[in-house]
């Protein structure tokens, strides 16, 4: 852990970064200056409030408690993939169910195939890792459909007159939203380690751990990151599309749904 | 006995009543012809009668049963609607024609894709044309063939020649006359003056309204 040198003096000189954001901002009007500086804060605050929390965890090794943290990263990012969702009619509970079970179907294979131990400096982490990846996926696959139902209304509209039923008249826009969650992943897969040394793997080489080790942890994260992905933007995309119809099978108003 | 009866039906939308209180008896057979200014519901209550939006008072009735004590999929399927300007979905022709047997699960019959085709007018070959290279007749006639390919009982027809070449107006119109020679209950709303002399039964809208109704729509 030698190599590891970031001590206060060192955070506090690497703020200048942060100020170089904060020129470029002001020096091309972007009025992103105020925003910088309040993101920069809320991180600095939830990371030292996160740093004592877990280290607490981690001492205690409860397991009521590791599982109570890992539901509340479940609770917070489903929060957040449920704001993600342009659409008026939307359910918190569609966000909730599809992170809740692409996590700890993930969660649960990593632990019985014994690649990690249910312990909270295992459990936390990766829980955060499925939870946040499931959540963009789903963000993105609720914004393709909703793109694509305003779009494609007219399609819609007429499958449903030849007389479909909303599953079969969304299909094709239902495809396409899925796609467009798991395409960050699987496009990230294939250059893993071509053009980015992701997260887990850069953090175990800086913290001292072989290559070749790290390496077998990346791998085992892009595994879970595919499995989790792909089951968050079903569980999510198959909830969701029903959000635009209502119980006579008709296509909402577009201002019910924007 | 009437096909279709619609008792004091009405639509609002926005706060604005879009259909109002109308009652419409359609005989099993007839070929009714909708006509009446731009905006004046026409659209709404073909939709109305497909479907594909709710009245807000009133009831609609299919066969003497109320329309929402029916499968809509299947109500759907025997009450048609054909748009005005339709959208073709899918990459090709074929994407289109196959989707009536996708809706009722039941396998592509090619055979009787081309005896429809050729009743439009369009070779078999079409069928693997990519729906960005045809005309808007062609489309038409294309959207026309989803809807008859398995005869419904009711078709409802939107301005489904509003804007058509000649060549393509004829065959549509020749298309909805053979089909309803079959029995099936046509009602086409149109703008078209020509259309109008030539119809039997004429009932006119304005502003949400039955001015009048003639015979087969009483």
């Amino acid at each position: 852990m030698e190599q590891l040198a970031v001590n206060n003096l060192s955070l506090v000189l690497a703020f200048a970064l942060v100020l170089v954001a904060v020129f470029v901002s002001s020096k091309e009007k972007l009025g992103l200056s105020k925003d910088i500086l309040y993101g920069i804060v809320r991180a600095v605050i939830q990371l030292s409030i996160i740093g004592y929390v877990l280290t607490y965890i981690f001492q205690l090794n409860n397991l009521v408690l590791t599982s109570a943290m890992s539901l509340f990263i479940v609770v917070n990012a489903s929060w957040n993939a449920y704001k993600r969702n342009p659409s008026t009619q939307k359910n918190y509970w569609h966000s909730f169910s599809a992170i809740f079970i692409s996590t700890y179907i993930t969660l649960g294979i990593l632990v019985l195939s014994g690649a990690i131990r249910f312990i909270p400096s295992q459990i936390v982490p990766i829980s955060g890792m499925i939870a946040s990846n499931s959540m963009v996926a789903i963000g993105l696959c609720y914004r393709s459909l909703n793109k694509q139902f305003h779009d494609q209304r007219q399609q819609v509209l007429e499958k449903l007159a030849l007389g479909a039923t909303i599953k079969l008249a969304s299909l094709p826009i239902l495809r396409e939203s899925i796609k467009t969650g798991m395409q960050p992943t699987i496009d990230s897969a294939k250059t893993v380690g071509l053009v980015s040394l992701p997260g887990m793997m850069s953090g175990l080489m800086f913290a001292g751990v072989d290559p070749l080790h790290a390496i077998k942890y990346q791998i085992m994260v892009t595994f879970m990151l595919l499995s989790t992905t792909s089951l968050g933007s079903i569980i999510a995309g198959y909830h969701a599309y029903k959000n635009y119809f209502n119980h006579d099978l008709q296509l909402l108003d577009e201002e019910e749904t924007e | 006995m009437p096909i279709l009866t619609l008792e004091n039906v009405s639509f609002e939308s926005k706060q604005q009543k879009i259909i109002k209180n109308i009652d419409l008896s359609v005989e099993e057979g007839a070929f009714l012809t909708l006509t009446g200014p731009s905006g004046s519901g026409k659209s709404t209550l073909l939709k109305l009668i497909a479907s594909l939006i709710t009245p807000t008072d009133g009831k609609i009735l299919f066969e003497n049963q109320f329309q929402s004590s029916f499968q809509l999929t299947d109500y759907r399927q025997q009450v048609s609607y054909c748009f005005q300007q339709p959208a073709l979905f899918g990459a090709t022709v074929k994407d289109n024609l196959v989707f009536p047997f996708l809706v009722r699960d039941e396998e592509f019959n090619q055979e009787m894709v081309q005896e429809h085709l050729e009743l439009v007018d369009l070779p078999t070959s079409f069928l693997d044309k990519k729906i960005t290279e045809i005309s808007g007749g062609e489309k038409q006639r294309v959207a026309l063939i989803r809807n008859i390919l398995f005869l419904p009982k009711i078709l409802l027809l939107d301005e489904v020649t509003s804007g058509l070449d000649e060549k393509s107006k004829e065959i549509v119109l020749e298309l909805i006359r053979l089909i309803h020679t079959k029995g099936v209950t046509v009602l086409k709303v149109t703008h078209d003056e020509i259309e109008i002399q030539e119809a039997e039964h004429i009932i006119t809208i304005v502003k949400g309204e039955i001015l009048n109704g003639t015979a087969g729509g009483e």
